[in-house]
Formats: C-alpha cells, structure tokens, sequence
C-alpha cells in the first residue's frame, strides 16, 4: 500500500511554501519520525517529518519548487518490501502541486481568510517596487532607526527570534542589542518601560507579538500614554508607536481574534493607524515613529504575506488622519480600513459588473478620523456602506454612521449600513469562523440595498 | 508526607527576623510505586505522547487549525503530579493543555474533536485547541493568555476555602509566563489568605523562542515565592515518581491549611513551541540528548522491564490498547461533523 507524504501547513495561515530539500532519496527507508525533507514558509523553515514507515519510492515535487500548495502530495512512501516500480503517480498529485493552484482539499480554514489583494492604483511617475507588508513594515523601521538613533525597538521575541511574525527581521544585525530589545513575557511593565523611556526623550517602538495581549497593557496606554501630555499641561511628551498583528488571524479563536480599531478610537490622545496596503503601512509607520504623540499601529497578520508597489526611498511618508480614495466611483461610497479593505474592492469590482460605481475609501487612520473625506463622497453618491471585522455595537462603522448622520443628512438617499464582523466571541471551528467574519458577498448586498437594487 | 510547619506567625520577639527565614520542606524525594502504579503512569503518559504525536499529523493534514502546542517530554510532570489529586480539586493551565485534560479523565475523542473544530469536541468545536473546559472533570482550562490562568487558579482556591471543601486548585504555568505581574500579585494575596493552591510551573526551558536565562533575572523558579513566604521545591519533572513525591507532599501542605505552594518542575518540550516554530533557538544535539536520557516513558518502561520484571508482551498489548483508542479519537474526531450554523450565536450569555 502506497500513502502520499503531504505538503504540511505549519501555520494557521500558511497556505503554500518552497520545497527547500528532500533530506531521504528514492529508495531510502524512512521511519516514523525520519526528516524527509525541510521546507520554507515567509517566516521560518521547518522539516517534514515521516508519518509512515516504509521506503521513499517516489519523490513528486523536487527540492527547489516554490509555491508548493499546502496538503498537496510530494512524495509517495511504500511499505517494505514492496516494489517501487509499482507506484503509479497519478495526474491529480501531479496537479496539486503546480504554482498557484488552488488543491480541492485545502482545508476550509485557510481559504476563509485568503483574499488576495487586488493591484493598487500607483502615480505612474513615482519610481515603485513590489514588496509584502510584512518588508515594508521592517523597511520603515530601519529607516528611521537609521535616521534617528533615539528610535529603539522593543517586544517579546523581537531580536533574536527575529520577530514571531518576522516583522523584525535583521533589524538585531544590524542595530544590534542596545536597540532591538528582547522582553520577558509581561505587556504591562514592557508598555510601561517604553512609556517611561518615552517621557525621558527616547522614541520607542513597543511591539506586541499581537494586540491581543496588548490589553495585559491596557492601562498603561490609556493612562499612562494616552493622557500625560493633557494632564501635564503640555509639558509632558510621549513620542510612542505600539504596534503588532490585529484582528482575526486565521482558526486562533475566541482570545486571539480580536479587532482593537474602535476600542483605541475611543480615547482622546492617541492616534490609531490601521493600514491595508504595503505602501501605507511603510508610509505610514515612519510617519508614526515620527509623531509626537502615542500612536496605535494596528497590522494584520494575513496582509503581512501581501505584496502591493511601494514608492522608492527612504523619505516617502504618508500622513497620519488623511484618508485615500482607493477606487472613484459616483453611486455609493464604501469605507473600510485595514483588512477589511480587501472584501471592500473585491466588492466594488463584483459591483462595477452589475452597473454600480463605488467609490472606495481607505480611511487608513480611525483617530483622528478623515471625515471630511467621507463627508465629500456622501455628498456626492448619498450612499455609504461601512465595512471592518470588528464587533457591531460602538465600532468605526457606528461612528461614521454617527457623523454623517450629523453633518450630511439632507445628502442621505438612504440609511448608511454597517457590515461588521458578527456580535459573538470568534469561534474556532472553520465553518462558525466564516460565519463570523464579513465576506464580500454581503458587502455587495448592502451597497445594493442602499443604492434600492 | 510530614510538612515540616513554617516559620510565620509564632510570636516571636524578632517577627521582622523570623519572616525573612523561608520556609523550607525537605526534599521529597521518589515515590515508590508498585507494579501496578508503574504500569498506570506508564500508560497515562503513553496515552498522552501517542495523542500529541497523532494531533501533530492530523494539524499537518490540516485536520487542526489555528494553534496547536504539543505536551511532548512533559508528560511526567502532569502525569505525576495526578497522583495526588482528590475529588473535588480542580486543575488549570494555559494553552498546552491537551494532556491535562487526559490526565483529568476526560474521553480523547472529545479533545480531539475539539483540536477538529466539530460538533461533539468538549467545547462544541467553539474553543480549539487552546480553549478546553470540562465542568464534569473539573478542568478549568485551557487558556490563550499567558499567566491569566495563575489568578484564576488562585480564585479555584478561594473557593475551597470558602467553602471549606477541602480541595485545592493545581495552577500550571509556564517558565515564561512565571514572569508576568498578575502571578505576583496573586503569590501575594494566595499567602495572605492562605489558599489551598498548588502552583507547577512547568519549567521547559523556553517561553517560545526565549530559554529562562534570557528572560529572568532570577532563573530558580521554586524561589519565586520567598518574598511572600510561600515555599517552593525545585523537582525532577522527568521522573515520575519525583513529581507524584512532591505532588503529595504538596498536596498535604495545602490540605492542612498551610497556604499555596510552589513547585518548580524541571522538564523539557522536544517540539516547536506551536506547529510554527522553527526552533532554531536551540540545538538538534540539545534535544537529542533530552530524548536518550530522561525520556520520561523510556525511564517508566526501563523500570518495568528491568526492576518489576513485566514481559515485552504486556508492554505491548498497553501500546496496542492506546494505539487503538487514539486511533479511534482521531477517527472521531475526522468524522464528526461541524457544528450547527446556528451555534455561532448560542453561548454568548446564559
Ligand atoms: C499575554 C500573552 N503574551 C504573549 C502571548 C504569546 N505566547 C503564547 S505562548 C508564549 C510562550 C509562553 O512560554 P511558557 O510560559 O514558558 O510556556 P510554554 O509554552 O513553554 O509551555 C507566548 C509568548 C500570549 N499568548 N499571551
Ligand atoms: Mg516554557
């Protein structure tokens, strides 16, 4: 009997990886537990082990092949003493495992999640280059360290592990120890040190391996961070970004998927940035490390393995509380930010086919809120849909909602929609965790709906 | 078994003197088991190492999702530390948590449908792997948030005592999450009021990347709680038989209204830290020589075959028998369907 060595996930995201080196030739014998073959992620290299015993009779993907999709077969192991001749590969394995096609047998969870980023519309005559959030992130940071020996980065597993989300990576090399800080595990003391360093004149960059745990730090931020400036009557600074993973990853449940977007706009003092795209978040964080002020930097693990084009040079920044027309359209205006802005162009284009121009906005900043730019799409199309993954009640979308409700009501050709994630803890099981989260399709239902279609 | 008495609250001339002097138990050395004792951990822990290794295929065939940490190496220490468990105690811990709930007695089949995500998994495939509770088995959890488990254990312990029930809470946690705030501030108020709560800390030499020397200051987590009087014992957490000795003794200090206690469990995780890690941290030779050396299941079998004589056959019909129930599990647990849409909205409330 003949069993298929699968192409492991290693990660809740990870949907395909480099075959680097198959460690076991044809005609080896294997044991339960042998290394077969190493293989490469974005963010770690990782050996596959046997599941079986028996020999390696057949090698299907060859060591150097990118893109190998996930659960799809590379090789065929055979019980002892069988013959090797015998082991037919048969023409789906062999399918499975050509660059960028999708395998019938991808489990549910990680297709959920997998949006793939349309292309940006970039300035033709700005000189760009493609590369993933996850660099342009690293990028922007070693920038302005470059730039500003007073910024330092600070985090669990930041140096040496060189980021859990290897958004870290090399800055240890080549910043060395004094600025690339590992910590111990306690958010409370490490946000509070990077607050404190802050007020004596440093420019710290406090990275939560994900926001989640942000909330064991949650009262040094507001309190501490958020206010000193106002308590202190301005002679208090506070020049901080805390930045990390936010939001739904992908199957890490209830404690680990949490959208912290309005819960930090809710407070006076910081300011809170979730960018989308690569050049936004480049643009962007060197803006933040800039700022004198405590700023959230809200990231999203999917879009880390997303590429988009960034412009070239280290001096590109994008202001913080501007908003970025992401597509023109004149029927119904779309706001989003972060990851939410890929169910929201995927929608526009799904719309753009049934005859509805939408006009897409990225708020890119939720505090301070560009609503000026949103006012003057509303104005224009008298429509607006909200999309985010966070939870209903007292999100962006309500406060959007709010304000145009206030200030643009006699344009409103219909009451403004929110689609949000749903109002429930996020589940684990791979069919509740697409229930919970928003999807494209009900995007274009509610911007049909306001636009009465 | 004899918890030598502290030192606290005599009425000495000198108290400031006297609450510098930590209290001390002696060493409680090495269980003895019989035959049959031996042939238990030996199963429990076989049970636990076959589970993991089975939940690290399925998660590689992308059966599992999300997070997943293994319990591999470690099995003496929950395995032992159960030895001592009464009616009635309730046990804690954070994400690794799939052991303590076999070692709870609750059904594999019902953790691996929860790895799953399907409708019959212990929390209705609601948790995973991180978020497992059983009311039944009085498992507390399965927490994702490093050393939020400690005060919540410290609050099992409150309980008891309200009650005067006389049961303890068994509070796992990490060498890295030893280092976070709240498991001070819960040392502080657990000796305080004297609480029945028994703190392992499962010392595996890493939180994630990171080995105990880069991360403490202070690097002997049995003397974590000096400053608050607890005592504490530093174990062979390899050893099933050291861990079921302190564990008792343990046990017994707590259950004679001495307060909490810790034990530092000495103990080595031979997989990544979840299913993403690399693990380049360390190296191939360091977890080699773990694996031939203090093997907590070679240890158990070794003993068996060589000191209580027990044939090969007996072992193997006990792999034969764990073999087949996992089997089973993981066949469960593939097989179960997902759970109903309408479960998304159930639970919020009550
Ligand atoms: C508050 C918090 N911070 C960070 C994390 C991410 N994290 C999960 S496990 C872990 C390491 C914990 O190590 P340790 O306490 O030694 O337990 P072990 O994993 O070794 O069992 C980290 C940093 C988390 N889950 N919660
Ligand atoms: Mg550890």
């Amino acid at each position: 009997m003949s069993v298929d060595i699968l192409m492991p996930a290693l990660s809740p995201t990870m949907e395909q990886g480099k075959l680097t080196k198959w460690l076991k030739k044809e005609g080896d014998s294997v044991r339960a537990g042998d290394v077969l073959a190493e293989i490469e992620t974005d963010k770690a290299t990782m050996e596959v082990e046997a599941v079986d015993e028996g020999t390696l009779a057949k090698i299907i993907v060859p060591e150097g092949t990118e893109n190998v999709a996930v659960n799809s077969p590379i090789g065929v192991i055979i019980a002892e003493g069988e013959s090797v001749n015998n082991v037919s590969v048969n023409a789906a394995a062999l399918k499975a495992q050509m660059p960028g096609m999708p395998t019938a047998e991808a489990p549910p969870s990680l297709s959920t999640t997998s949006v793939v980023a349309p292309p940006e519309p970039v300035a033709t005559d700005v000189a760009t280059v493609k590369m993933t959030v996850r660099e342009a992130l690293r990028d922007a940071m070693a920038e302005e360290m470059r730039r500003d020996p007073s910024v330092f980065v600070m985090g669990e597993e930041v140096a040496e592990y060189q980021g859990a989300y290897k958004i870290t990576q090399g800055l240890l090399e080549e910043f060395g120890e004094k600025r690339v800080v590992d910590t111990p595990i306690t958010e409370h003391a490490f946000a509070g040190i990077g607050i404190g360093a802050a007020m004596a004149g440093l420019k710290p960059i406090v990275e939560f391996m994900t926001f989640n745990f942000a909330m064991q730090a949650i009262d040094q931020i507001i309190n501490s961070a958020a206010k000193t400036h106002y308590m202190s009557g301005g002679q208090m600074e506070c020049p901080i970004v805390f930045r990390g993973p936010n939001g739904a990853a992908a199957r890490v449940a209830a404690q680990h998927s949490q959208d912290y977007a309005a819960w930090y706009s809710h407070v006076p003092g910081l300011k809170v940035v979730v960018p989308y795209s690569a050049a936004d978040a480049k643009g962007l964080l060197k803006s933040a490390i800039r700022d004198p002020n405590p700023v959230i930097f809200l990231e999203n693990e999917i879009l880390y393995g997303h590429s988009f084009e960034v412009p070239e040079g280290d001096d590109v920044l994008v202001p913080i509380g501007v908003a970025r027309i992401a597509r023109p359209g004149k029927d119904v205006t779309l706001v989003s930010f972060g990851i939410g802005m890929t169910y929201t162009l995927q929608a526009a284009d799904a719309l753009a086919g049934e005859g509805i121009e939408a006009e897409v906005i990225d708020l890119r900043t939720i505090r301070p809120l560009d609503i000026e730019t949103v006012l003057a799409s509303v104005r224009k199309t008298g429509r607006c849909v909200t999309v985010e993954e966070g939870w209903p009640q007292s999100g962006v979308g309500s406060e959007i909602s709010a304000r145009l409700m206030e200030r643009a009501f006699d344009y409103l050709d219909a009451p403004v929609l929110r689609i949000t994630g749903r109002d429930v803890p996020m589940p684990y099981a791979a069919n509740l965790e697409k229930l919970a989260l928003p999807n494209v399709a009900e995007v274009v239902a509610a911007a049909k709906a306001v636009c009465y279609r | 078994m004899a918890a030598t008495s502290g030192s606290q609250g005599n009425g000495s001339a000198a108290p400031e003197a006297a609450s510098l002097t930590p209290i001390s138990l002696p060493n409680a050395g090495l269980t003895q088991f019989t035959l049959d004792e031996e042939l238990a951990a030996y199963r429990e822990m076989l049970l636990i190492r076959r589970f993991e290794e089975k939940a690290g295929q399925m998660y590689g065939m992308g059966l599992i999702g999300g997070f997943c940490h293994l319990y591999i190496g470690q099995e003496a220490v929950i395995v032992g530390m159960t030895r001592a468990i009464k009616p009635g105690d309730q046990t804690i811990t954070g994400y690794r948590d799939h052991a303590h709930m076999l070692a709870c007695g609750i059904p594999p089949k019902a953790v691996m449908a929860e790895l799953t995500g399907r409708a019959h998994g212990i929390s209705k495939g609601k948790g995973g792997s991180m978020h497992m509770f059983s009311r039944e088995h009085r498992f507390y959890g399965g927490h994702g948030i490093v050393g939020a488990q400690v005060p919540l254990g410290t609050g099992l312990a409150f309980a008891n005592r309200y009650n005067g029930n006389g049961n303890i809470s068994f509070t796992y946690f990490g060498d890295g999450a030893a280092n976070q705030g709240q498991v001070y501030e819960s040392f502080n108020m657990a000796e305080l009021w004297k609480l029945p709560v028994v703190y392992v800390i499962e010392n595996n030499r890493y939180a994630m990347g990171t080995s105990v020397k880069r991360a403490s200051a202070m690097t002997d987590f049995s003397k974590r709680g000096l400053s608050f009087n607890i005592p504490g014992e530093q174990v062979d957490g390899m050893d099933v038989r050291a861990v079921a000795a302190a564990a008792t003794q343990a046990a017994q200090w707590c259950r004679d209204g001495n307060g909490p206690i810790i034990l530092e469990m000495l103990t080595y995780r031979y997989r990544g830290h979840s299913m993403s890690d690399p693990a380049k941290y360390r190296t191939k030779e360091e977890v080699q020589k773990m694996r031939t050396e203090s093997d907590p299941i070679e240890q158990v079998r070794e003993r068996l075959l060589n000191t209580h004589q027990a044939s090969e056959a007996s072992l193997k019909d006990i792999d034969a028998e764990v073999r087949a129930l996992i089997g089973e599990a993981a066949d469960f647990a593939t097989h179960d369907s997902e759970p109903d849409p309408a479960e998304l909205y159930t639970d919020v409330w009550k």
